[in-house]
């Protein structure tokens, strides 16, 4: 019985580049190089070498110290705060609701599409660190100081502009930067005693 | 009764060659999807803090990497454990980072240079001590923009 050489019917392959170039162009499109994302600051400028570091002359009630231990812990104007309930702190002083004389200086100011407002103008955010804190803890104070700040031009611009702030243009953006300046020392380091 | 079968050359058939370009495709998406691009060799391990609140790290081209942490196990002999910085593809010392700095604003174009961000790349377990040494001898070389490189996460 001889049997019939079978023939391997062919796949009809012309699709076959419709398809690899669909996916190619989906990932194409979809895939990011891994960005790295951080928190931006700005350093002082160096002090020329002969001048000593010294305490600018800042009205007391306009700054806010945040202090950080060799065990993480934090110390707000005095008194030791959870990291959770120092962006809600932090919020307030830079806002200063109520005009309290404890709080933060207000200046009248006429901004550019916002009109006139009290703004806590000369408020500064002063971050004080131990040499042997951990860098995990610095960045979480950071954090939850940019986050106070990011709140409150939120709040702003969704009270002024209807909008959130991503959403706004450049001048309003600006706008409500300068409502809330962002102003986050980085302190001359100092060596605060501690048993190590 | 034997038949004697005359020995006729059999063709196989022949391969098929369709499924060429899935196969192709396949590691090709596979190393596209996989792949980042690396910026240096570590020889410290850094694993960053984790934040909130981030903004990206734009124009790359700008931005000078200083990375901080304890050196990597194959190193331990040569340099010790305790935590080290690196530049480029070396460790250094603090007193380098100002040379460093000047060295590589040099090489940019000069409308660059006043927007060289430096980027503080350390580990999460450092200690504060030798990032604010770090950042002092940022001041002193004028690298006033810093960025502190850290991942994404939830709330606490």
């Amino acid at each position: 019985m001889a049997r019939k050489k079978r023939k391997v019917s062919e796949i009809n392959a012309s699709s076959m580049a419709d398809i690899s170039f669909l996916l190619l162009i989906f990932f194409l499109v979809t895939t990011s190089m891994n960005v790295s994302t951080g928190l931006s600051r700005r350093l002082p400028p160096p002090l020329p070498p002969e001048q000593k570091p010294q305490d600018i002359d800042i009205n007391k009630r306009n700054i806010f110290v945040v202090k950080i231990n060799s065990e993480n812990r934090i110390l707000v104007q005095n008194e030791e705060l959870n990291i959770r309930d120092l962006k809600e702190k932090a919020k307030e002083f830079i806002e200063n609701k109520d005009n309290d004389p404890s709080l933060p200086v207000k200046f009248k100011i006429n901004v550019p599409l916002i009109g006139e407002v009290d703004i806590t103008k000369e408020h500064v955010i002063s971050v004080q660190n131990d040499v042997d804190t951990e860098y995990q803890a610095y960045i979480d104070v950071q954090n939850e100081l940019v986050r106070a700040y990011n709140e409150l031009r939120e709040e702003l611009s969704k009270s002024k502009f209807g909008k959130s702030f991503d959403e706004l243009n450049e001048d309003e953006q600006k706008a409500v930067q300068t409502v809330y300046p962002q102003k986050i020392s980085e302190a001359e380091p100092k060596n605060y005693g501690g048993v190590k | 009764m034997a038949q004697i079968r005359k020995k006729e050359k059999r063709e196989a058939p022949a391969l098929s060659t369709s499924s060429l370009p899935d196969i192709i495709f396949m590691p090709l998406f596979f190393f596209m999807a996989v792949t980042t691009m690396k910026e240096v060799t570590y020889k410290v391990k850094v694993t960053p803090p984790s934040a909130t609140e981030l903004q990206k790290l734009e124009n790359k081209s700008l931005v000078r990497y200083v990375y901080i942490g304890e050196p990597m196990q194959q190193f331990r002999q040569q340099v010790g454990s305790a935590t080290r910085i690196q530049l480029n593809d070396q460790f250094a010392d603090i007193a380098e980072i100002e040379s460093y700095v000047t060295l590589e604003r040099g090489s940019m174009k000069e409308e660059d240079q006043a927007l060289m961000t430096v980027s503080i790349k350390a580990d999460k377990e450092t200690r504060m001590g030798i990032i604010t040494d770090v950042k002092q001898a940022l001041r002193r070389a004028y690298a006033l923009k810093i960025i502190y490189q850290a991942g994404a996460r939830k709330e606490f």
